[in-house]
C-alpha cells in the first residue's frame, strides 16, 4: 500500500504532470508536490508524487558508502548527526 | 541516476555486511515496520545475509492486514446496498470477513471495481452522476494525503455522490500500542520510509525519547535497508538511541507539510480499531465535520452484526509482531494466496504472503 517508485518529471501543467517510469510514461497529481519541475525525480505513489528526491542527498549516500571500507564515513552513516 | 539500481549495488552491499557482522556481538530483535520492508528483505535474500545475532521481525504496516473485521463488514455491507459503486484497491477484494469478501459480493452482483488511484474513483463518480461512488479509503499516512486531495478535488467540481468511507491510520501510534503492550523485546525499530516521507523523521523522534528505542528510517533498495540495520547494530552495540535518517534522499525532519496541511484540513484524528492491536486511541483518521457530506459512514449507516473472525487465524499476533507466519498453524497448509483465510496472506504487503513466496519453512528452525 505505501508502495511508491521513482519517476522522471516530464512535463507539468497546473496540478497533473508526465512522469517516466522505467520507461513508461503516465500522468500523475502534483497537488502534494506543488513546488515540482521538470527533471525532478519525484516519488510516486497510487497516482500522485508524495516527494521530491534529492539527487545530492543521494549522491553523498552512494559516496559514503563507498568510502565505508576506510572507516571515516561511519559516523555519518550511522548516527543521527550525519544528516541535516 | 535512477535511484533504483544504484542503490542495488552488490559490492556496496557487500561493505555494509561486512561491517554488519564485524560490529554485531549481541544479539538484537529489530522490527521492520513496514510490510514494504518485509517483502523487499525475502525478495533480495537478505535475511539469510545477516549475521545470526540480527533477528527481523514484521510489523504491523500493512494497511489491509491491520483493518478490523468490523471494518471490512461494513465495507461489504455498503458494497451491497443498491447504486453503490465501490471503489478500492485491489489488495482489499479478497480478504474474507465475517461472511465474505467483497470479491463475492461482487461474484453475487455488488459494483466492486478496482482502482489504482482516488483520482480514477473520483472520475468513476464523473462519468456516473446518477450513483454513489464510494472508495474505501485505507492506508497509512502515505495514502491518506491523496484521499484528502481527491475529497478536495470533488468538492471543488462539485461532485455530489462521492464518499469516503474512512479507515485511514496512522503509523506512530501504533508503535507506541505495541511497544507499550511490551510483548516483543525489540531492540531498534526500522520506520517506514514512505510514511516518514509524509510526516517527517521528526514524528519517530518519541522513541529514542521515551522507549529509548533507535530507530532508523529505511528506504526500499537493498543498500537502504542494509544501512539501516548497520546503525541499528551499531546503536544496539553502543547503548545509544537515536532516529537515524538512512533514506535521506527523500525523507526529511519535517516531511511534506503541503501533504500534511491537505490531511490535517480534511481529516480529524480519532481512535481507531486494528486487527491484533485493538482500539488505538488517537490512531485513526475521520472526516472533519466541515466534509461530513463525503462521509460514507454517515451517508450509509450500515448494520453489520458482531465480526465472526476466523478462529484459528493468527493475523493479528502477526502484525504484532508476536509471531512469525510458520508458526501458524494454519500457514501453508491451510492458509495459501489462492484460499487466504487471513489477510497478511492476501497483501501484497502482508507478512504471511512474504514467508509463502519468499522464506523457507525450515529456516524458522
Amino acid at each position: 500500500m505505501c508502495l511508491a517508485v521513482p519517476g522522471l518529471i516530464k512535463w507539468v501543467d497546473g496540478m497533473a504532470a508526465q512522469v517516466e517510469i522505467g520507461g513508461v510514461e503516465r500522468t500523475i497529481s502534483v497537488a502534494l508536490t506543488p513546488d515540482v519541475r521538470v527533471g525532478d525525480y519525484v516519488l510516486v505513489h497510487t497516482g500522485f508524487a508524495i516527494g521530491v528526491i534529492d539527487e545530492q542527498e543521494a549522491l553523498e549516500t552512494l559516496r559514503l558508502l563507498s568510502e565505508l571500507l576506510e572507516g571515516s564515513a561511519e559516523e555519518c552513516l550511522f548516527s543521527s548527526t550525519g544528516e541535516p | 541516476m535512477r535511484y533504483l539500481d544504484e542503490f542495488r549495488d552488490p559490492q556496496l552491499a557487500r561493505r555494509l555486511l561486512d561491517h554488519i557482522w564485524a560490529r554485531s556481538t549481541r544479539r538484537v530483535c529489530l522490527m521492520e515496520f513496514c510490510g514494504g520492508h518485509t517483502h523487499a528483505i525475502f525478495r533480495h535474500g537478505l535475511r539469510q545475509m545477516l549475521p545470526p545475532t540480527v533477528e527481523l521481525r514484521s510489523g504491523p504496516g500493512c494497511p489491509v492486514c491491520v483493518t478490523a473485521d468490523r471494518d471490512l463488514d461494513r465495507a461489504i455491507a455498503i458494497a451491497r446496498l443498491p447504486n453503490v459503486i465501490l471503489t478500492t484497491f485491489g489488495d482489499m477484494l479478497k480478504v474474507p470477513g465475517s461472511s465474505g469478501s467483497l470479491q463475492e459480493a461482487r461474484a453475487e452482483g455488488a459494483d466492486v471495481r478496482i482502482v489504482y488511484s482516488t483520482l480514477d474513483a473520483l472520475q468513476i463518480a464523473r462519468e456516473h452522476p446518477d450513483r454513489d461512488v464510494v472508495f474505501l479509503g485505507i492506508g497509512f499516512e502515505t495514502t491518506a494525503p491523496t484521499v484528502a486531495a481527491a475529497l478536495l478535488q470533488a468538492e471543488a467540481e462539485g461532485i455530489r455522490r462521492f464518499y469516503v468511507l474512512s479507515l485511514h491510520k496512522l503509523t506512530p501510534p501504533a508503535m507506541r500500542a505495541i511497544l507499550d503492550s511490551g510483548q516483543v523485546g525489540l531492540g531498534g525499530i526500522i520506520g517506514p520510509g514512505h510514511v516518514t516521507t509524509v510526516v517527517g523523521s521528526a514524528a519517530w523522534e518519541f522513541l529514542p525519547r521515551e522507549y529509548h528505542m533507535p530507530c532508523a528510517v529505511a528506504g526500499f533498495e537493498p543498500l537502504d535497508i542494509l544501512r539501516a540495520v548497520a546503525a541499528l547494530v551499531e546503536m544496539a552495540e553502543e547503548g545509544r538511541a537515536e532516529v537515524v535518517n538512512a533514506y535521506s534522499r527523500s525523507v526529511r525532519p519535517q516531511g511534506n507539510p503541503v501533504a500534511l496541511a491537505m490531511m490535517e484540513r480534511v481529516f480529524a484524528v480519532d481512535r481507531a480499531d486494528w486487527r491484533g492491536l485493538g482500539s488505538v486511541p488517537q490512531s485513526g483518521l475521520t472526516l472533519r465535520p466541515a466534509y461530513a457530506r463525503f462521509d460514507a459512514a454517515l451517508a450509509f449507516p450500515v448494520e453489520t452484526g458482531p465480526s465472526r473472525p476466523h478462529p484459528g487465524c493468527r493475523c493479528g499476533d502477526v502484525v504484532r509482531g508476536v509471531l512469525d507466519p510458520p508458526d501458524c498453524p494454519l500457514f501453508r497448509r491451510v492458509c495459501t494466496p489462492a484460499r487466504p483465510v487471513g489477510p497478511c496472506m492476501v497483501s501484497a504487503e502482508g507478512a504471511c504472503a512474504a514467508w509463502y513466496t519468499y522464506g523457507q519453512d525450515d529456516e524458522d528452525g
